[in-house]
């Protein structure tokens, strides 16, 4: 670690691998009610329980791209943070208006939590993934905006480096959509239109510029690599990127009631969008095939190569494959569309945000370089258990959405939606599987944090 | 990739393309909320569907449901559950209906215990959502 203000990174991560156990626990628990449809009822019901899992998720990876931010951004500014004390404050608000939040919605039904919040006054609530009561969002608005400042100060009285703009534009192009989550009105349809707002020009636009920028980094680090090399190649994924993804956002204006020419304009640059992603996959593989040095870290190197792959998979390929409007026709809200924001999630954001914390955390825990090798052989199983299960979760959900879509969607005789659900329960518990596969990946992964501690670091040519 | 490529070609390429498929995004996006008053139903956005609305929000719905397809997938789509449930009066008997304790062993609704005005509100965002035009959306009343 050159910089000691870097140090703020690691309570960041720490809370973010927190709250993703917390997520994965729920995600099982809506698995289960899946198959089993009065697990927990009327307890805890599945769409509780749902946004506990998609809220812990998006929270613990805005923990992960923070934690990120503050550990690369001294580094590239060859600086210290401008004010790790307002870090510091902001991770302790941030964890705490997020715990309430989640107890909020366990402990209170929800239409009480509108009340409690008074979501009258300016409503948000109630619309996927933006569950959260106005005075969170607003909570939300206050921590990124701090956030901003601190690193938008270091970054310009510093180092300018093509890694350290492309990571500000990407954070403040997140706050900026994330302002679009106050527009609430009362007209469905342009509540659906600007919703999108926030949720595609996040995931297929400006979270791109954060996971390209933090994989830059962490293979200039790794590889040992020209940064003119990788910058030029990440100008030019980022570019590709918000070139067909900004139109793109047209593939989720087919059936809300907008304009049918959405069905050409959405298709076109959507079908373009997994160039950016194809980009990052040749670009991660060819600059660690041309690496100057033996990085100590391989477990970090696996996780960069995996996130450029599986990104490439589950946006990608997954996301071509429900993209063109006539096939979204039969798809849309299917669980083709669940299978693919699983393993899109997963393998873009979840594992950039492993891959920095892999990179990093040895060296905010005090190792030069790296984890002892035993620590790193644990960490790299868990690699393997938690993307071979995302595999198959991925593989399920998609049989189950193709015979959805067939039996619900297509032919003489179509069968009502529950009836469907009951035919294709195997996939469901199959799936099922897959996730308890996924829980003891993700328990192995917590687990290399805790063993081989008091051994010698790992050496480059082991 | 090649060296006659620079870096400065790369950022200048990011930039430019970014601004000109952001405008064309925002022109695109100004035509459709102009447009958008012949498809949206906006006409029959009374007073009783900005009620229902809000209901449909502050009990997040759309945490089991679809609405356009758009919401967890969980149970059934609603765009066109006015549709399926043949009218108001069959939505709202079929929300009054849910047995506060589920039906064993199978996928059950909360029992929200609406009041009658509260269900009419439901019913006429719901017969409002229904009516937006969805391109055909979707395939069949099974939705
Ligand atoms: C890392 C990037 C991506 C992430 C995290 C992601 C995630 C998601 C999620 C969570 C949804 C469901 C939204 C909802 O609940 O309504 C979704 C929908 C969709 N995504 Fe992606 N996505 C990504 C990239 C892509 C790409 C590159 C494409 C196209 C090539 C694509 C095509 C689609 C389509 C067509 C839908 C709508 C599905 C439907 O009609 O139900 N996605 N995406
Ligand atoms: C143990 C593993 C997991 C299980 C069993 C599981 C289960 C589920 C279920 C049942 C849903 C609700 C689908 C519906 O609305 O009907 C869901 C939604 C979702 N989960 Fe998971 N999940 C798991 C892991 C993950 C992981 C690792 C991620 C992130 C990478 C994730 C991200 C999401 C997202 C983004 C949604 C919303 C999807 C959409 O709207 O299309 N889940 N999950
Ligand atoms: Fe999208």
């Amino acid at each position: 670690m050159q910089y000691s203000s870097q140090a703020v990174a690691k309570p960041y991560f720490i809370a973010a691998i927190g709250l993703f156990v917390g997520q994965i626990l729920f995600g099982l628990i809506l698995g289960l009610q899946y198959v089993l449809g009065d697990f927990l009822f009327p307890e805890i019901p599945f769409n509780v329980a749902r946004m506990v899992h998609t809220n812990l998720l998006i929270v613990w990876l805005l923990f992960g791209f923070m934690g990120a931010a503050y550990y690369l951004v001294p580094e590239e500014s060859e600086r210290e943070l401008e004010s790790p004390g307002l870090a510091i404050a902001m991770f302790w608000i941030f964890l705490v208006a997020g715990a309430l939040t989640i107890l909020g919605y366990l402990l209170v039904p929800y239409a009480g939590l509108a009340q409690l919040t008074g979501n009258d006054l300016l409503p948000t609530m109630g619309r996927e993934f933006l569950e959260q009561p106005t005075i969170t969002k607003l909570g939300i608005v206050v921590v990124a905006l701090s956030f901003l400042y601190n690193i938008g100060m270091t970054v310009l009285k510093g180092r300018k480096t093509v890694v350290s703009l492309v990571l500000l534009i990407g954070l403040t192009g997140l706050a900026v959509f994330f302002l679009f989550s106050f527009y609430n009105p009362d007209n469905l349809v342009l509540d659906k239109f600007f919703w999108w707002w926030v949720v595609h020009l996040w995931v297929e636009g400006v979270w791109e510029l954060i996971l390209g920028s933090i994989l830059a980094f962490v293979l200039i680090k790794t590889t040992g690599v020209d940064r003119e090399v990788i910058e030029k190649w990440l100008y030019i994924i980022i570019a590709m990127t918000l070139i067909t993804g900004i139109i793109g956002t047209g593939h989720h204006y087919y059936w809300i009631g907008t304009p049918e020419y959405w069905q050409w304009w959405g298709s076109v640059f959507s079908a373009m969008e997994p160039i950016p992603f194809f980009m990052m996959t040749v670009f991660a593989f060819n600059m660690v095939n041309k690496r100057r040095r033996e990085h100590p870290n391989k477990a970090a190197v696996l996780w960069a190569l995996g996130t450029a792959t599986m990104a490439f998979l589950g946006a990608g390929v997954w996301g071509f494959l429900h993209t063109l409007a006539p096939v979204n026709y039969y798809t849309h809200g299917s669980q083709i569309t669940a299978a693919h924001g699983h393993m899109a999630f997963y393998g873009a954001y979840v594992m950039i945000v492993l891959t920095m914390i892999s990179y990093a955390m040895p060296m905010l825990r005090g190792r030069t370089a790296a984890n002892s090798n035993k620590s790193q052989v644990l960490e790299m199983w868990s690699f393997w258990l938690m993307t071979i299960a995302i595999v198959f979760i991925t593989l399920f959900l998609t049989a189950a959405g193709i015979l959805q879509v067939f039996l619900q969607r297509m032919g003489e005789n179509p069968l009502p939606f529950m009836v469907v659900q009951e035919k294709v329960a195997l996939f469901y518990w199959l799936r099922e599987i897959a996730g308890l596969v996924f829980l003891i990946g993700l328990l192995t992964y917590v687990a290399s944090f805790f063993v081989g501690n008091d051994e010698p670091e790992a050496k480059t040519a082991g | 990739m090649s060296q006659a490529f620079t870096k400065a070609m790369a950022r200048n390429i990011f930039y430019g393309g970014t601004v000109f498929f952001l405008l064309l995004f925002l022109a695109l996006s100004f035509d459709t909320v102009s447009a958008l008053p012949k498809r949206d139903n906006r006409a029959n956005l009374t007073e009783a569907v900005a009620q229902g609305k809000k209901l449909w929000e502050n009990n997040n719905c759309i945490g089991c449901h679809t609405l356009l397809g758009e919401g967890a997938y969980f149970a059934p789509e609603l765009g066109n559950a006015f549709k399926r449930l043949g009218g108001k009066d069959g939505v709202m008997a079929f929300i009054k209906s849910r047995p506060a304790g589920g039906i064993p062993g199978r996928r059950s609704m909360p029992q929200f215990n609406f009041t009658d005005a509260q269900l009419n509100a439901l019913a006429e965002f719901l017969k409002y959502s229904s009516e937006i035009n969805s391109a055909n959306w979707p395939p069949n009343v099974q939705g």
